[in-house]
């Protein structure tokens, strides 16, 4: 909120420069989002009048004024179109220094010296208005050679824009913040000057007030005015609801937001002759009822509630008839809305549930000033103090009007504070520094808590403005972080503390690691692709499979949790490739997601109110995936780099088997899976892009295929599923070895890799098997091709000798027919 | 009476049915086109013999002819979908390759410098200076309950604290009770829970994670992000452990030059809360247009847990105290590399992520 400090210093005296204050709010939690200097560089900036306008030769956008300051005719360039001779306007003479620092010079322009600037109110700081020059007769009676802050009234002044936490709905008046800062700094809060009620007559007998709903509306005052003249307010009470940033309409809306800008307490005004019975109730709306809010907007009330913990409850003001006034502290009808001919005026002061008109608020998506304030929690002891600063206001304005004696106060159910009961060693537990019963006594009164201190034992009663402090042990924390607050958090101590328990990365973590080092080392680019996306995105891939959608989407866009991360990267691609910089590999480590209907294996958690529920939410799959786009790339590059991946993370036994099963995404006659043989579990599949695909997502289609990596990253990190190698160190033997080379015609649903691990099992003397051809010719049985394997030989014990490797080589090839392939 | 031109309508839809029945390529397809439904069609022709009509039975014609195009054209659009599929089996077919028949040796491979995303190494570097504090680190899943993301941390529903945070709602069945966290710590909430439940108390640890609001992204803010958020439940844990850590974490992160300070804030789920600034990095505390001439940056949130927030999993706050605090990743990295605009950290432009190593 905007206050200025001028309006602070009614209430508590301030010496500090402008850039202490600022400090010393930042550190009671009051953040000073900006500083705004009105009047300032308007010293020098004085009343003249314009005498003459002449054309300047050749120049049809400026043109000469000559006007008098007081001291004889100067010569000015203007720009200005909205002046006539004998209008008096603002004058920056040469010296001059204006707001944002413009110095003004004497100039030469069109061959014509200009000796000032003639100024809009937007140059000087006053308004926002740059369409012509600042006509001083509109405002005031002008006098030539009058200073401007003089001749306006201006005081040159700053307002502070104050972000108020949450949790301090007290801080939201011009008296919230004065009182933190008279206590942060020990001085006395002034009060406002009050009224009094004038009459002998009685409210309740012109007017009646009562509550039906008294857990929802907690107090009801109602102060009646007569004799009231709607007309403008004084000059000081303008100025103060613009420098909060409001507008300035009436004398008695001017006054129900100055006092609401100053205490915190929203009140209401109405037509007394618009009221039925002149009576105020509140009470719950019912459903079907409707009201037409002052925003013109015709409003069903008690409705279904939308949401987690919405009542669908409203509370009303209805006048005698039961007709429905008001949404209570939100907003107001038409019908009883002040105007020029009210003469009687019903005050509503009042007190509602937060809660209550939070849920309102929300579900009428209707937001104002009252109800932001009402929904924190105004003081429930308020109203009729602020009713009175009200009265004292408009009073200057109305002298004759006079406030009934005996004021409506009709209470319902309202907050007690709580007592909080903490000791001095509570506060040393929190904050790990002991702070004196006194100091923490002078802060707790300066906030008007009532405080009593008994051997080392506090017992606090927290103000009513402070409905944020709660009762048992969350209390006394509420409680310790006000006198932490006051005292000053950069005044506590610190300690880095130290455990005897380690730190450390779990084996997912070091996993993730390992794959993200590698998978950078072997050429990739790392992106972080969107998780959001558009149901288009992934139509060819999943199509009628649930998806898993957001309520709110803010466009069509970002309406799709991503099933996977291969439509993402390869519109990354096209966009590099578009850039010219698409020889590129991508990858990406991420989350992709499941519709609960979708998977067996949702995730289960608590939720619902009090999380007594148990929901069944996405699966949320880690996955690696790689795009391989430089311009060689294709499923055989992309089956080399899973091929060295695999290696380097100490995958014991994982085999590239190709798959007739189509697998979204997939090339569907490139595409294979990654199966570890021990387990039988697929980490993921290597091949192809689809061509379709790409040229879904990819709007400058080129002809190039791109590699395609997509691992479960969730069964890689689960050992009973991917076969880690062994950590036992093998030495190599001594000996040399002997190499053989190998080539069977096999059958094509015997997978190369599977035939190698098979071999290299068939004899202790196997060190390694390695595929070096294949071959599929028409002199081959339909069906098959050869595979040519290079296997080395070797024995720890010794040479192998030409029966060792006859041996081994029968066994081998004993293997592989038992397999189904033969010996080519 | 003359004849009406459509006499023959059926017999020659039919015949054009026929013929498309009769398409074997895509290219055949293409080149029959004009000929059976194009400018050169008998539907064509029909509809320019229309003048010989009565006015009256014109209307009529029209529809028939209409109907008859229809058919045609939608027999057109099937044989087209057809024959394209069959084409991109043969084409399919023809490019089929048994990758595990791939003889990896001879696989030649164009050469290429990766980069790690800016974001996993700001990551990584996080994680590595609260290891070496004494730290874990432990994930949490990024789609939440209502429980885990704002009731358990002192949020009750349609409470107007949850105004801070602009939600995303999942959309499973009932409204509102399914969000994509809107922040790492709905994952203290399980943390807490689970080490209740394995009676494995003390924590230390930090957590990081991918979070939504739904904000429009501007240069200071994303709506997808990534933040930090550390927490200790121990004994005789207080606040001055809280500065203590922010500060050692500052030193250690930023440079030995790097202060941090501490100032009230608000957050439903610890009391007291304070925001925690560190000394700008841009202008070193000397004050510059980046920290509004203060000389300090605003980087995250922190304070002693909330007695209700214990309370809620359990924990009792007689014998554990602690105290957690979040930040930006992506923060960190915006004010370490200087990035005008964070929105380049979400386009995965290749110039840009060759910047980092």
């Amino acid at each position: 909120m905007k206050i200025p400090l001028s309006w602070l210093r009614e209430f508590v005296e301030l010496t500090e420069t402008t850039d202490e204050l600022r400090a010393i709010l930042d550190d009671l939690g009051l953040v000073v989002e900006g500083m705004d200097y009105v009047g300032e560089g308007l010293e020098g900036v004085v009343v003249a009048r314009i005498d003459e306008i002449r054309a300047i030769k050749g120049a049809d956008r400026v043109r000469l004024v000559v006007v008098d300051a007081g001291e004889g005719p100067l010569e000015i360039v203007c720009g200005a179109m909205n002046i006539d001779v004998g209008d008096h306007v603002p004058l920056a003479p040469i010296g001059a220094v204006l707001p944002g620092g413009f110095q003004i010079a004497r100039r030469e322009m069109r061959g014509v010296t200009s000796n000032g600037m003639l100024c809009s109110s937007r140059e000087l700081g006053l308004g926002d208005d740059h369409g012509g020059l600042m006509l001083l007769d509109d405002l005031i009676d002008p006098v030539v050679g009058v200073g401007l802050l003089e001749a306006l009234s201006i005081t040159p002044d700053v307002v502070f824009d104050i972000t108020v936490e949450g949790n301090r709905p007290d801080a939201w008046s011009v008296e919230g913040v004065a009182r933190d800062l008279a206590t942060r700094l020990r001085r006395p809060l002034s009060s406002p000057l009050l009224a009094e009620t004038n009459s002998d007559t009685t409210s309740d007998s012109f007017a009646s007030a009562g509550i039906d709903a008294p857990d929802l509306c907690g107090r009801l005052t109602v102060s009646v005015l007569r004799h009231v003249h709607v007309r403008p307010s004084p000059v000081w009470v303008a100025a103060r609801v613009q420098s909060a940033g409001m507008r300035a309409i009436s004398n008695v809306v001017d006054a129900s937001n100055l006092v609401m800008l100053e205490l915190g307490q929203p009140t209401h005004a109405y037509d007394a002759a618009h009221v039925a019975g002149r009576t105020l109730r509140a009470r719950r709306a019912r459903p079907g009822e409707t009201l037409e809010t002052l925003d013109g907007v015709e409003r069903q009330l008690a409705t279904t509630g939308r949401g987690l913990g919405d009542t669908g409850e409203d509370c009303v003001i209805v006048d005698g008839d039961d007709n429905v006034l008001g949404l209570a502290g939100i907003m107001g009808g038409a019908a009883s809305e002040i105007s020029d001919a009210t003469t009687d005026v019903l005050l509503e002061a009042a007190y509602f549930d937060p809660m209550c008109i939070a849920r309102s608020s929300k579900r009428h998506a209707l937001r104002t000033e009252g109800s932001n304030r009402f929904e924190r929690g105004v003081d429930p002891q308020l109203a009729l103090r602020a009713s009175a600063r009200f009265v004292a206001i408009l009073r200057e304005s109305c002298p004759e009007l006079e406030w009934l004696r005996d004021p409506l106060d009709v209470v319902g159910t309202l907050p007690t504070p709580p007592t909080v009961e903490f000791s001095e060693d509570d506060i040393e537990r929190v904050l790990g520094v002991a702070i004196a019963s006194d100091d923490a006594t002078q802060i707790l009164e300066g906030l008007r808590f009532k405080v009593g201190v008994s051997g080392g034992r506090f017992t606090v009663v927290p103000s009513t403005a402070r409905p944020d402090v709660r009762s048992g042990a969350a209390g006394s924390a509420d409680v310790i972080e006000e006198i932490a607050r006051l005292y000053g958090y950069g005044r506590l101590p610190r300690h880095t503390p130290t455990w005897p328990e380690p730190g450390g990365l779990s084996e997912r973590q070091k996993l993730r690691r390992r794959v993200r080092d590698v998978v950078i080392d072997l050429g990739a680019n790392e992106c972080w692709t969107p998780t959001l996306g558009s149901d288009r995105d992934f139509d060819f891939l999943r199509a009628g499979v649930a998806r898993v959608r957001i309520t709110n989407p803010p466009a069509s866009d970002e309406s799709v949790l991503r099933p996977t991360m291969i439509t993402g990267l390869v519109r990354v691609w096209g966009k590099n490739l578009e850039r010219g910089v698409g020889d590129v590999v991508i990858a990406e480590i991420g989350n992709v997601f499941t519709h609960p209907d979708a998977t067996t294996s949702a995730r289960m958690t608590r939720g619902g109110v009090g999380g007594a529920l148990t929901l069944a939410l996405p699966r949320e799959n880690e996955r690696l995936t790689v795009v391989l786009g430089r311009e060689l790339d294709n499923a055989m590059t992309a089956v080399a780099y899973w091929n060295t991946l695999a290696k380097r993370l100490g995958l014991a036994d994982v085999v590239v088997r190709s798959t007739q099963t189509p697998v979204v995404g997939f090339h569907p006659t490139r595409v294979a899976q990654l199966v570890d043989r021990e387990s039988e579990a697929v980490l993921g599949f290597v091949g192809e892009v689809d061509a379709v695909l790409i040229q879904d997502v990819v709007d400058s289609v080129p002809s190039r295929r791109l590699g395609l990596l997509d691992v479960d990253f969730d069964a890689l990190c689960d050992t009973s599923l991917a076969t880690r190698r062994n950590e036992f160190a093998k030495v190599p033997s001594r000996f040399p070895s002997a190499v053989i080379d190998l080539a069977f015609v096999t059958p094509r649903t015997l997978h190369a890799q599977d035939l190698a691990f098979e071999l290299r099992g068939a004899n202790e003397c196997v060190e390694l098997v390695e595929l070096f051809d294949v071959y599929q010719g028409a002199n081959l049985p339909e069906g098959t091709r050869s595979l040519a394997y290079r296997v080395r030989l070797n024995s720890d014990e010794s040479t192998l000798s030409e029966k060792d490797v006859a041996a081994a080589r029968r066994q081998l090839i004993a293997r592989a027919e038992s397999l189904g392939a033969t010996l080519r | 009476m003359t004849s009406s031109p459509l006499a023959n309508l059926a017999d020659q839809t039919a015949e054009l049915l026929a013929t498309i029945a009769d398409l074997s390529t895509i290219e055949q397809l293409r080149e029959a086109e004009p000929s059976l439904t194009g400018k050169r069609s008998i539907l064509s022709a029909l509809q320019k013999s229309f003048g010989v009509l009565a006015p009256e039975d014109r209307k009529e014609a029209g529809a028939q002819l209409q109907e008859a195009r229809r058919v045609v054209e939608a027999a057109m659009e099937a044989r087209r979908r057809q024959l394209s599929q069959l084409a991109r089996a043969q084409i399919l077919l023809e490019d089929g390759l048994d990758l595990g028949d791939v003889v990896v040796g001879d696989v030649r491979w164009p050469a290429s410098v990766g980069h790690p995303s800016l974001i996993a190494i700001t990551q990584r570097e996080l994680e590595d200076v609260f290891v070496a504090m004494g730290f874990t680190v432990s994930e949490g899943p990024e789609v939440e309950s209502d429980w885990y993301n704002f009731e358990a941390l002192n949020i009750p529903p349609a409470h107007p604290a949850r105004g801070l945070w602009d939600t995303f709602y999942v959309d499973l069945g009932e409204p509102e009770t399914v969000v994509l966290r809107t922040h790492t710590s709905p994952t203290q909430i399980h943390l807490m829970e689970a080490a209740v439940a394995n009676d494995s108390l003390p924590i230390h640890s930090v957590m990081p994670g991918r979070c939504y609001r739904r904000d429009t992204p501007d240069a200071r803010h994303l709506a997808t992000f990534h933040q930090i958020e550390g927490l200790v439940v121990d004994r005789g844990i207080t606040f001055a452990d809280l500065a203590g850590v922010i500060e050692t974490f500052t030193r250690a992160y930023f440079g030995p030059d790097i202060e941090s300070r501490l100032r009230p804030g608000y957050f439903p789920f610890t009391e007291p809360s304070a925001e925690f600034e560190v000394t700008c990095t841009i202008c070193r505390g000397v004050g510059c247009r980046t920290c509004s001439h203060t000389g300090w940056i605003e980087l995250g949130g922190c304070g002693v847990l909330d007695p209700a927030v214990l309370d809620a999993v359990g924990i009792d706050g007689n014998e554990w105290s602690g105290f957690a605090f979040g930040f930006g990743i992506d923060r960190c990295a915006q004010m370490r590399h200087e990035i005008a605009d964070m929105r380049a950290l979400i386009e995965n432009d290749t110039r840009f992520l060759g910047q980092f190593s």
